[in-house]
């Protein structure tokens, strides 16, 4: 650690390793792209590893960004040396006490990966909005563009801070190069002593607070003094620009990298000039060098400070020559005269001109535009269009570049450039599965070549929106020169593609990127010989039009029978390297064997073995197809979406699936974020390798499996026997069992094949055996594409019989209740998941009525990532409205819903008593009394207020056009607020105690996984004792939050805690409770997670698991039984009847505790283990409390 | 004074009672106070191949396949460097049982595949197993596989280890042979330094609720001892390698027994995860006492001295007990109707 090394690291872990070196405390809250510079940070202070003064860094997890900067503020002012790491709206939250620790002149650095801020829609991509937002804190911003450049400008912006007493945010953009894996030189401890002397530390120190020495600071002053202490920093402001170059020049005298604040590159007679900061700085060097060399006055200028900036130094970096300024901001300012960069540089030379200055002959003509937003791609073709755009007499002022903006003609037209320069750069794609390995062997091939040898490589990776059946795109390039192409990889630029997955073979235009000559790699089934016929018929004609080189393996017959599985990540990597041509064969496969050895090692000898078994018979069963000269094929690429569709979803929806959202011009895009529902049922993505089938003979028509089903894929149907005339041969269907059914009525179990994800959940909840065969039930899985054919049949059948009518359906029993139309289907969550059944449920029971507020994570990812959305509308066009605010403040945004349709509905029975209407008296009063407490009176409603809308059809005044307009919320809303529990119990749970407390009709479901899901895992309140989780590498040491007992407490709250697999009529029973509730309903809902460390196909086993141990118990708190004088608690689980031990070995969230703290993980369980039962006896003794009296007493009151 | 002593896979032992493979082996303590109150040896938990393979799939899923392919996360659980796999305890728990014990350590290893049993053979010989128990449990559920092939294939892994290793191995056995006296000659001729007879496994039971077959174990009881006394009775005289008697050891009367039939140890587990590591010091007088009571001065005078060999009706040893009973109203010798 002590000298200077090379790593092949991601731009976070260069950021992390600085700043876990350099300060005593770390306060940190999960979110993307950061959230990996605090799980390192934590996960190094759990092994031990020390900072610069031998002391190991504190790691605290906060409930928010905001409570993790006002532990920052009190731990800077206390005077350890203090850092978080965030981004995006965790910066935001974190302004408030930015502006007390600039205030203050604090010495700290806050590490951002930078990253869009949620506007029209939420994005998690790279841009500058974010830090662009705290540009007037006080903060310095320092941009640093590479993973090199991460690791020396967090040690820069620290030396910086301590020195200059101005806190400074070390920014780099989200993903790009957050994410980005490509080789840093980590700076020795004695470049980072020379950086950090002690007594600029111990100078920080002495500002502390303390009663040794006291001071009083946060005072509150007045209009006498206020305004004169805001300028009393300025000399600081002042100074700090040339404090940052000295640091820049000390650093280069340590390490030989020198840095400025603005640094040109490009011509010395440059023309035309280019302005710009972050990653797509990188990407204009190189640009801007080719056209250079091609004779091309142009230029380019690096912003490295923006704040405080320094315009005499901008000047001074800029050519004289320079006529036209091109300044580029990612980021966008609705409605300002320009963005942020722009304008500073349009003030800057308009001073220096102004005031005399004389170095350009005349005034730069000077343009903004914007680019790069969300990490949209910013290539050389575009920055080679910017530049051109220059050259024009009047160049286009506020443009945009990397969209096509038909609406307001802002955009630049461009054209894909490939950088000669760059021709000694290998570039290879990957198209892998998110759980087949490939990200993780190309990161290992990246470090391979990285570290082993002495050529430069880079790897970036394209993931998807979808949790289930995840795409991965990995893009590496490798020459002998640093690597700055900070974009992907092109069309006709690789000279490497490898498709791991055969079914991508009719979804994508992987060969468009091939280049010319190059290598093309199949995972295929099938021989060398009869590879060639499963290409599609364009791709043969790519393969003969480029020439390429075309192999083929069975990859997974060579796992197999290396006893790896169906893990193919090592048989690809090894073709890889032995036909890409990157490194010598040989010498590639001899270090692919020591990487392995060194992965693996002593703790892992036979997977070593099995690795090295598949790595040899990888090249024994890699072969070279003979690419014939004709095309020989007639298939040809999936259309992303099948059938006759709306135009909407043909002209936006299928693009995106196909992947090119990126040509959807501004015109065509919602400008509101307001999207349609029901789109997720045309993407069929056919991801189950078995679906099930059901045996009608044995089925009891219990009603389990649609139940469980978590994408809603298997639906139940009661109809009669004539509306099954024309049915397929094929569809079954049998006489339904029960006598609330009508004679001769015939009910259905039918799966949608193509949107069925195979988790088999519905198998494993299925209660019939067969007789005579205890290994089958009445569903059985096998094999999808056998069946695909006629099951889709099955299906459209089965969506076109009429659905059953909700009036009659028996509610309080699962057979009734699941023959209620879902309303949330064909979700992207995880195969298995454990949260969705809930929503599905929901929607159900209520969805035709439903408004739903979901907070950020999980929930909203699935529920409302684009392009498709599982929320959808019943055949009269009614379904949830769904939206998604903020991670934070869910529960007040579900309060706002439950205020706005009161207030509608009050207006409208205001307006029915409206004398200029004279409307049917009697009608007023039915709807006036109604009682809609169960579908009927809600449908009878319905009708009324259709009456109503005909009465006031025939009245011409404005109070009837007011009515129309609200009459709708004279028929019962119910109004929910979703999320998990990172949500419930940290960020969200000041809002959420305020919902409940309001008294308010608001149904508060909390999807509980017990962590972080969405962003991986990280501890969350709910998180048990004894769990690992990222920031809790060592077992959580202390106990879940009861949040149950908290929402009982208020008394008024009705409080349901359900597990779908354990007991399912109890989660019917607390879900038809809830919304009865006239007053805020919390449920809390045990979702079993990947992030468990469990296998999903056990979803139910381990729900079961969690009661038994008591891990949670099942209750309903409902405070409506006080006045009947009953006790409002009733425990629906009995006392844990198993070891809590037992539950915890089976989640590798707790046995790997074992592994890695045997100790803690023993004291853990014991702990967890009295928890349980003292919360059982506890909950047992409320539960059992007499509240007869209370009968009295309220019969009295 | 009476000599307790005993030879065990070459090695003298201070006594014959040897805890065998158990959970209190994973514990330190457990096993000084078992040395305290007496053991000679201990033989330590297994090390099940299955569980190491599984254990290395755990490590390899959490370093390379957390990922599923979304954008905002790549792991769900931290994969930290400090993760040591059952194998690196496993050698831990060995090298730390040597340093802090004084009596032999017998390292137990139960393998699934040739490489496993040898490569992990080797692992514990290297952190300072004194002897190695090759605990050998296969089912042949293949039923195209004949008994022979079983047979073959025990040999064949016991080959295999004894070129790797230099200590002395031991085969803990069922008694699910067609001939045990002939297979345990086979294993002699192989090179096995000595059999443990026999081995309990868990049985298969039916859940009558969910109609699902789930594995059962119950600690053993005397009675099970009695088939291990037949063989070792008659293997006493025929072959040279050690004898070690297991299952259903719980008394002193057990254990003398064993040793009269020809044992040259006698395992326990039961009766000490019942009764604690200070039961062994309760069976350890009781042998004492009863050799005292009887007048034997050694146990080597005692081993076998009820073999099949020398019993006074070794016919006994090859019967079964019905026959025994429907004769049982038949007079002693001697004794006139």
């Amino acid at each position: 650690m002590s000298k200077e090394h090379k790593l092949t690291i991601e731009g976070n872990e260069a950021a992390a390793y600085i700043a876990h070196r350099t300060n005593e405390v770390i306060a940190i809250y999960p979110i993307t792209p950061s959230s990996a510079m605090g799980e390192m940070s934590d996960a190094w202070s759990n092994q031990g590893r020390k900072n610069l003064w031998g002391a190991v860094p504190e790691v605290v997890e906060m409930q928010s960004e905001a409570g993790a900067a006002g532990t920052v503020h009190g731990s800077l002012q206390s005077g350890a040396l203090t850092t978080t790491f965030t981004s995006s709206q965790g910066l935001l939250l974190m302004i408030p006490n930015m502006y007390k620790i600039a205030g203050e002149l604090t010495s700290a650095v806050f590490h951002v990966a930078a990253r869009s801020l949620a506007a029209q829609g939420l994005s998690i991509f790279g841009d500058h909005s974010d830090v662009m937002a705290v540009r007037q804190t006080g903060f310095a911003l320092l941009s640093s563009n590479s993973v090199q450049e991460v690791m020396d400008f967090a040690l820069i912006a620290q030396s910086v801070t301590l020195k200059a007493r101005i806190p400074v945010i070390h920014f780099f953009d989200g993903f790009r190069t957050s994410h980005e894996v490509n080789e840093a030189h980590v700076p020795s401890d004695d470049v980072l002593r020379a950086m950090l002397p002690d007594t600029l530390i111990r100078a920080h120190r002495k500002r502390a607070l303390t009663p040794d020495a006291p001071v009083l600071r946060g005072t509150s002053q007045n209009p006498d003094l206020y305004f004169q202490g805001r300028e009393s920093v300025n000399p600081y402001y002042e100074a700090m620009p040339s404090i940052v170059q000295n640091c820049f020049d000390e650093f280069a005298a340590l390490t030989g990298r020198q840095y400025h604040l603005f640094e040109y590159h490009g011509a010395t007679d440059a023309e035309r000039l280019l302005i710009l900061m972050g990653s797509g700085a990188e990407a204009a060097i190189e640009t801007v060098e080719e056209m250079v060399n091609s004779g091309e006055k142009v230029g380019m200028l690096k912003v490295r400070l923006f704040r405080p900036l320094s315009a005499t130094d901008l000047i001074d970096a800029i050519p004289a020559s320079v006529k036209k300024i091109a300044v580029l901001d990612r980021t966008k300012e609705p409605g300002a005269h320009g963005e942020p960069l722009y304008k500073d540089i349009v003030t800057a030379l308009a001073e220096y001109i102004g005031e005399g200055g004389d170095r350009f002959a005349a005034m730069p003509r000077i343009i903004g535009g914007r680019y790069g937003l969300s990490s949209k791609e910013f290539t050389p073709g575009m920055i080679k269009s910017v530049l051109d755009e220059l050259l024009k007499e009047t160049p286009k002022n506020h443009f945009t570049i990397g969209i096509h903006d038909d609406l307001s003609h802002s955009s630049l037209e461009w054209d894909e450039l490939t950088l000669a320069a760059n021709a000694n750069v290998t570039r290879c794609m990957f198209y892998g599965l998110g759980s087949d390995g490939t990200v993780s062997a190309n990161k290992n091939s990246i470090k391979i070549i990285g570290e082993g040898t002495d050529l430069y490589a880079q790897g970036y990776f394209v993931y998807d929106s979808k949790k289930a059946g995840a795409v991965t795109i990995s893009h590496l390039r490798f020459g002998p020169n640093a690597i700055r192409s900070t974009y992907l990889i092109g069309n006709n630029e690789a000279h490497f593609i490898a498709c791991h997955q055969p079914v991508f073979l009719e979804r994508y235009d992987m060969l468009a990127h091939a280049a010319e000559g190059g290598v093309f790699l199949l995972n295929s089934p099938h021989s060398a010989d009869e590879a060639w016929h499963d290409l599609t018929q364009k791709m043969q004609q790519q393969i003969i039009d480029k020439q390429l080189q075309f192999y083929v393996i069975d990859a997974y017959k060579v796992a197999t029978e290396s006893g790896m599985g169906r893990r193919i990540n090592t048989v690809m990597q090894t073709c890889f390297f032995a036909i890409s041509g990157v490194l010598e064969k040989d010498d590639a496969i001899a270090k692919i064997k020591q990487a392995v050895e060194k992965t693996y090692g002593r703790k892992g000898a036979k997977i070593v073995e099995r690795n090295f078994a598949a790595i040899d018979a990888s090249l024994a069963h890699l072969h070279r197809v003979e690419v014939p000269r004709e095309v020989t094929s007639h298939s040809i690429m999936h259309p992303p979406v099948a059938g006759h569709v709306p135009d909407f979803v043909k002209n936006i929806t299928s693009e995106i699936i196909a992947g090119r959202g990126n040509a959807i011009p501004v015109s065509f895009m919602p400008n509101d974020g307001t999207w349609p529902l029901g789109t997720a049922a045309y993407e069929k993505r056919n991801l189950a390798l078995e679906i099930p089938v059901w045996d009608e003979d044995i089925c009891i028509h219990c009603g389990k499996c649609p139940f469980v089903c978590p994408h809603a894929a298997i639906r139940s149907k009661v109809f009669s026997q004539d509306a099954v005339a024309d049915a397929p041969e094929g569809f079954k269907h049998v006489p339904v069992k029960g006598r609330e059914f009508e004679k001769g009525s015939q009910i259905t179990y039918q799966v949608a094949p193509e949107d069925c994800t195979g988790c088999g959940l519905c198998v494993e909840i299925c209660p019939v055996k067969d007789k005579s065969n205890a290994s089958r039930k009445a569903l059985n899985m096998a094999p999808q594409p056998p069946l695909r054919e006629q099951e889709r049949k099955n299906w459209k059948f089965f969506l076109s019989l009429p659905e059953y009518d909700r009036e009659q359906i028996r509610w309080n029993g699962m057979k009734g209740a699941m023959l209620a139309q879902p309303l949330f289907e064909f979700s992207g969550a995880c195969v298995g998941c454990g949260e969705t059944p809930y929503i599905k449920l929901a929607t159900q029971l209520f969805g035709d009525r439903m408004v739903i507020a979901n907070a950020t994570g999980c929930s909203s990812i699935y529920g409302g990532n684009l392009p498709t959305t599982p929320y959808t509308t019943n055949k009269d066009g009614r379904g949830p409205a769904w939206s998604n605010s903020l991670f934070e403040d869910n529960g007040e945004f579900g309060l706002g819903f439950r205020l706005a349709i009161d207030a509608h509905r009050d207006f409208a029975l205001q307006l029915l008593q409206e004398p200029g209407l004279n409307l049917d008296a009697q009608l007023i009063n039915e709807i006036l009394q109604a009682d809609q407490s169960n579908e009927p009176g809600i449908y009878e409603q319905r009708g009324r207020v259709d009456l109503l809308k005909a009465q006031l059809a025939g009245i011409d005044n404005e109070a009837a056009r007011n009515l129309e307009s609200v009459a709708d919320y004279l028929v019962k809303k119910s109004i929910w607020t979703i999320g998990g529990d990172g949500w419930a119990y940290d960020i969200g749970f000041g809002g959420l105690d305020h919902l409940m407390a309001s008294g308010r009709n608001v149904n508060i479901l909390v999807l509980d996984t017990e962590v972080y899901s969405n962003t991986g895992g990280q501890m969350s309140k709910s998180t048990p004792i004894g769990a690992v989780a990222k920031f809790a590498a060592g077992g959580k040491s202390v106990a879940k939050k009861d949040l149950s007992m908290i929402a009982m407490a208020y008394e008024h709250v009705y409080v349901g805690h359900v597990a779908f697999g354990a007991k399912d009529l109890q989660t019917l029973k607390t879900f038809i409770e809830a919304e009865s509730y006239d007053g805020p309903s919390l449920i809390i809902a045990y979702s079993p997670c990947i992030a468990h460390g469990v296998d999903l196909s056990h979803n139910i086993r381990q729900q079961e698991l969690v009661v038994n141990s008591g891990h949670m118990n099942l209750l309903r708190y409902d405070p409506r039984r006080v006045a009947k004088g009953k006790n409002p608690l009733q425990l629906d689980s009995k006392k844990p009847s198993i070891p809590y031990k037992e539950f915890a070995q089976t989640e590798a969230r707790f046995s790997m505790l074992w592994r890695t703290h045997p100790e803690a993980a023993d004291e853990l369980m014991k702990k967890a283990q009295a928890g349980v039962m003292e919360r059982f006896h506890h909950y047992e003794q409320l539960a059992s409390l007499d509240y007869s009296d209370s009968k009295n007493e309220g019969e009295q009151s | 004074m009476i000599d307790l002593s005993t030879t065990y896979l070459g090695m003298k032992l201070k006594n014959p009672l040897v805890p065998s493979a158990s959970p209190l082996a994973k514990d330190l303590n457990a096993c000084k106070r078992l040395e305290d109150a007496g053991a000679s040896a201990i033989v330590m938990n297994s090390l099940f191949e299955e569980e190491v393979n599984a254990d290395e799939e755990r490590l390899d899923h959490l370093m390379h396949f957390q990922d599923i392919g979304h954008f905002e996360a790549a792991s769900y659980l931290p994969a930290e460097e400090s993760y040591k796999t059952q194998l690196e305890s496993y050698l831990e728990q060995l090298e730390s049982l040597k340093q802090s014990l004084e009596i032999p350590v017998i390292a137990s290893l139960n393998g699934t595949t040739p490489s496993g049993w040898t490569r992990h053979a080797k692992q514990l010989q290297e952190a300072g197993a004194n002897a190695l128990e090759l605990n050998v449990y296969y089912m042949p559920a293949d039923i195209t596989q004949s008994s022979d092939a079983v047979e073959v294939r025990y040999v064949d892994i016991l080959t295999e280890v004894k070129k790797q290793v230099d200590i002395p191995v031991i085969m803990k056995l069922s008694s699910q042979f067609s001939s045990v006296g002939n297979f345990v000659q086979k294993l002699e001729s192989a090179g096995a330094n000595g059999v443990s007879l026999f081995n309990r496994y868990y049985l298969p039971d039916i859940d009558l609720d969910t109609l699902e077959v789930i594995p059962s174990l119950k600690l053993s009881s005397s009675v099970e001892s009695r088939l291990s006394m037949r063989w070792i009775a008659l293997l006493r005289g025929r072959v040279n390698l050690t004898l070690a008697a297991t299952s259903g050891i719980h008394s002193a009367d057990d254990a003398i027994k064993m040793l009269l039939a020809g044992a040259d140890v006698t395992h326990m587990c039961s009766a000490l995860l019942r009764h604690g590591p200070d039961h062994l010091t309760e069976v350890l007088k009781g042998i004492e006492s009863w050799m005292e009571e009887n007048e034997y001065s050694s146990v080597t005078q005692l081993k076998g001295s009820v073999s099949h060999a020398k019993a006074t009706d070794p016919t006994a040893f090859e019967r079964s007990n019905y026959i025994k009973i429907l004769n049982s109203f038949d007079s002693p010798d001697g004794v006139w109707r």
